[in-house]
């Protein structure tokens, strides 16, 4: 079980000894020698010349290896299990890397005339109506670069679409179990947050719901299956609740891998959908991103939508500029490319079978997991509530663990990092107190999650026993614990290789320990 | 149905779990899904089944036939135009390790990304003469919505005026990114002349409830602005930030926006080594000077140097109070996903490159402009360039004065030739004008067929 990660003393870019010049060769570069005097005779003469770029200039294997080593420090689904809450940290098809070599779309230009990329509208036409079909909605727009884009072109719609009838409708519903970006982006298009309270059955409280409700309600926005991994079960009523006061319900769809193919937002009573092409659809992560978000709406909403929608009239796709009510355009172009193709793979791969397989084999590996960890007599200080099936995601809290050992959820997330696994997402939901949020996706299978149940356990034995190991771990990642304390000193912060005396203190420092 | 991506899949597997569960079907475990929301049929979606590995490459194969690529590089480009990706860039970005991480809250297992985000931010610092440039946003169109939005809550102020030549594209993004919020748009023009700033009309629009001016360098016309400095005076005078959207190529040759006065620095960072992928996903770049105030109010995310407890260098995100996932509704921005995996390719794009490579690019790109421009006056019935004393990078603009934008370029993709997307679809006071897009991947000969083609199509 032993794992490590290589730990290269690897240097900044700045550090490497600088060659005075760059031997790059420019394409075509001589051909145009003549007119490179004319140019900068015009710069100089408004002052504006530039002398100098700092960044070292290398040789192409240095860069290579330098990129190589930062990456082989790096850990990736690929590396091993990132069963993280929230993020359905789900594998990346390589064949999906291959469709966009197939397809050669690299240097396809955005303003290419619509008739000569009928091979590429097509997809994307075929992928508009899957999306629409998978969370039963009416029509899609591939426009948000990410899920919080698509939250608050939602966002904006809600508010548009309630100003076109008159009504002044201010107040945004959002529990207390959501996603952060959530209130962010409803108070981004200028709504006052309500924070609907979550119940003992960690769902929606009903009766809190009435109570907020008014004319003054522009909308609910939820998740479900929630942040807990429970499923609203009252949704229903939620949306009757909502719609007979005139809002409007709003889908975060962060966490469908959990119903996907079993149950449709749009039947379930909501209005606009967004989904994230790099949770659900198999696109990856990045580190960070790209993702992909794509923002779907029913009915009367479908107006709308962030243009341009893709469309078909009968012989020829194109893209629907038309725009009466929309809410106007949230990026440039179209949408993310690569992780609107990576879908369209995915989804033909899987078939519609293979859809719901998603869900169901994601909800069965979590219960297993709940059901493997509650077996654990070891487990005693991480609690969980069992009274009802999760569905994607499970969240297990560490304060039982805490109060008897001092030994906190980040703990035992940085121990688990030692075993080669990534932590949990850690103090999400704001919620549940010492929070270790917990989704294994479809992907992983039964042995990892014993694996998981065992370290688990292993780390909470040792918490009891040997606190201290937990509070120095990890130790077999490229680095041990960082002092993020003196990371964010104001004092102290480095944001660039700009920072230069910054830098040097903590060179000094770092010399001297 | 078992598939080969999900090992739990397979019927004996699930078996074992279920018996594990006390259950029989998997079903039971929706047994809290009210009945009427099953679905009772598969999904119509897909093509009706699974499609093997080599199934969906031939489908996807004759869909590549139907995208026909233009004989010669495109010259287009509103918000893109055409650049060089070389294979060390593509077979880097291919590292699992990178591209299948996810953002790195766990700074110990994820240093590789970290320090590289370090390294982007530190180069674009460099390159657009500022000390801090986040960690990426989606791209450059949305980078500078949220540079406006930065700068309102920086100053308290609730007016910003923008330059007419920031592109179209740009200027409807922010409409729409500050809809509804009481934020006032104010347009100004540009120098008859030199395609620049009308610094006069500037003059009169500037308040004391200004929070921002923004301008593009260069902007949609190609056209270089000149006189940053000066406009950096002007907006600083009454207490206003200066916002410059900037094209980092181009700040290999003429001087970065930061050291000339700008607050807020932005730009689309796609010339770096990205593709253009039909429009997408890019990489936006926002920076700003050092300033506290301004640092706290940055959207998006911030590596910093550190040490670990142990006493190495490392890196980890900082500042993220500022964050929706901590903030929440008084989060700086909803923003969570970015591009860290496109700002780790252009950082591998400018280290490949070197300071002098940079400068190198820059200038060839600037040489072609010049080329172009001289090329472009012998053609007739145009208007070309559009300004007769500007100083150009990358775009030439030209207007149509016999013949439609539209038709004209039709007729030249007939020839293979992508050029001359008409501005006017997105601001009806530019109709008929577009730019000409040089980079270096245009030889000469390239040039010169787009202008013999020019010459015969607006005849």
């Amino acid at each position: 079980m032993e794992w490590r990660q290589a730990k290269w003393d690897e240097k900044l870019i700045f550090e490497y000894p600088s060659l005075k010049q760059s031997h790059i060769v420019i394409p075509f570069d001589e051909e145009f020698a003549h007119y490179k005097e004319k140019f900068l005779d015009k710069v100089m003469k408004r002052g504006i010349m530039r002398l100098n770029v700092d960044i070292p200039n290398l040789s192409e294997p240095i860069v290579v290896r330098h990129f190589v080593r930062l990456s082989q420090q790096s850990y990736g689904v690929d590396v091993g299990p990132v069963p993280l809450g929230s993020c359905t940290m789900k594998y990346n098809p390589k064949v999906c890397n291959e469709a966009l070599r197939v397809l050669d779309i690299e240097e396809v230009h955005p303003e290419e005339l619509d008739e000569y990329v009928q091979g590429l509208l097509e997809i994307l036409y075929l992928l508009e109506r899957w999306l629409a079909e998978i969370t039963g909605m009416d029509k899609c727009s591939f426009q948000p670069p990410a899920g919080a884009a698509g939250e608050f072109a939602g966002a904006l719609m809600i508010k548009k679409f309630h100003e076109d009838r008159g009504e002044h409708r201010d107040e945004m519903l959002i529990p207390d179990s959501a996603h952060g970006s959530n209130p962010a982006s409803a108070a981004m298009a200028g709504f006052k947050i309500i924070k609907i309270p979550t119940s003992q059955y960690g769902t929606l409280d009903l009766e809190a719901l009435k109570s907020v409700v008014s004319e003054r309600t522009a909308g609910l926005m939820l998740t479900n299956p929630n942040t807990l991994g429970v499923f609203e079960d009252k949704i229903l009523e939620i949306a009757d609740i909502v719609h007979s006061a005139g809002g409007l319900l709003y889908y975060d769809g962060a966490n469908l891998n959990g119903i996907i193919g079993i149950a449709r937002p749009g039947d379930m009573g909501f209005d606009i959908v967004h989904l994230n092409l790099h949770k659900t659809f198999g696109a990856p992560h990045g580190g960070g991103g790209p993702g992909g978000g794509v923002v779907c709406a029913k009915g009367a909403l479908v107006e709308y939508l962030p243009r341009p929608l893709i469309a078909f009239d009968g012989t020829k796709y194109y893209w629907d500029y038309e725009c009466r009510r929309c809410i106007g355009i949230i990026r440039a172009y179209y949408g993310n490319i690569p992780a609107l193709i990576r879908a369209f793979v995915y989804i033909a791969m899987l078939g519609p079978e293979g859809l719901r397989e998603v869900a169901e084999v994601s909800v069965l590996n979590t219960n297993y997991f709940i059901k493997k960890l509650s077996k654990h007599q070891s487990v005693v200080g991480l609690t969980h509530d069992t009274f009802r099936p999760r569905k994607h995601e499970t969240v297990l809290s560490a304060s039982q663990l805490k109060k008897d050992t001092g030994v906190s959820a980040e703990d035992v997330s940085k121990r688990m990092l030692d075993y080669g696994i990534h932590a949990p997402m850690m103090y999400f939901p704001l919620i549940v107190d010492e929070a270790l949020m917990i989704e294994f996706t479809e992907c992983e299978p039964k042995f990892e999650i014993d694996r998981y149940v065992e370290v688990l356990s292993k780390t909470v034995t040792e918490a009891y026993r040997d606190s201290n190991k937990l509070k120095c771990a990890p130790m077999n990642t490229a680095i041990s614990r960082l002092d993020l304390v003196r990371a964010n000193h104001p004092k102290k912060l480095i944001l660039s290789w700009k920072f230069k005396n910054e830098i040097k203190e903590l060179q000094n420092e770092l010399k001297h320990s | 149905m078992p598939h080969y991506w999900i090992y739990n899949s397979d019927p004996e597997i699930k078996r074992s779990m279920l018996s594990e569960l006390g259950i029989n079907d998997t079903m039971e475990l929706f047994k809290d899904v009210p009945e009427n929301l099953i679905l009772k049929k598969p999904l119509h979606v897909g093509f009706g089944r699974y499609l093997s590995e080599y199934e969906i490459l031939r489908f996807l194969k004759m869909q590549r036939e139907k995208i026909l690529h233009p004989k010669i590089p495109p010259f287009t480009g509103i918000e893109m135009c055409i650049h060089f990706v070389p294979a060390v860039v593509k077979e880097l970005m291919l590292r699992n390790e990178f591209y299948t991480a996810y953002t790195p809250y766990q700074p110990e297992i994820n240093q590789g990304i970290l320090q590289a985000l370090f390294e982007y931010q530190s180069v674009m610092a460099e390159l657009y003469g500022v000390e801090v440039v986040n960690a990426s946003m989606y791209d450059g169109s949305t980078a500078l919505a949220e540079a406006i939005r930065m700068a309102i809550r920086a100053t308290r102020r609730r007016k910003i005026v923008i330059a007419r030549s920031v592109s179209p594209i740009k200027r409807r993004v922010v409409e729409t990114w500050t809809y509804g919020i009481g934020v006032s748009l104010h347009y100004i023009g540009w120098d008859e002349n030199d395609g620049s700033v009308n610094m006069e009309e500037l003059s009169g629009k500037l308040d004391a409830d200004t929070a921002a001016v923004v301008v593009e360098v260069p902007n949609v016309f190609g056209v270089v602005e000149h006189r940053l400095y000066e406009l950096a005076q002007e907006v600083h005078r009454i207490g206003g930030l200066l916002i410059v959207f900037a094209n980092p190529l181009a700040l290999g040759v003429i001087k970065p926006p930061g050291e000339l006065g700008a607050d807020i620095v932005v730009g689309e960072g796609q010339p770096l080594g990205l593709g253009l992928y039909y429009g997408g996903s890019t990489l936006g770049i926002l920076g700003v000077r050092r300033d506290m105030n301004l640092i706290r109010q940055m959207p998006g995310k911030l590596v910093g140097m550190t040490r670990s407890y142990l006493g190495e260098r490392g890196f980890a995100l900082v500042l993220q109070t500022r964050e929706q996932h901590i903030r929440r509704e008084r989060a700086t921005s909803n923003i969570t996903t970015n591009s860290a995996l496109n700002a780790i390719a252009a950082l591998i794009y400018v280290t490949w490159l070197g300071g002098d490579g940079i400068r190198k690019l820059s200038l060839s790109i600037a040489a072609r402009t010049e080329y172009l421009r001289e090329k472009i006056r012998s053609v007739d019935r145009l208007q070309a360039p559009l300004f007769t004393d500007a100083l150009y990078f990358m775009k030439i603009p030209i207007k149509f004065l016999n013949k439609d934008c539209e038709t004209v370029s039709k007729e030249l993709r007939r020839r293979g030739i992508l050029c001359c997307s008409d501005l006017g679809r997105y601001d009806s006071e530019l109709r008929n004008i577009a730019t000409i897009c040089v980079t270096e991947v245009h030889s000469k000969e390239d040039i010169d067929t787009l202008v013999d083609a020019l010459k015969q199509v607006v005849m």
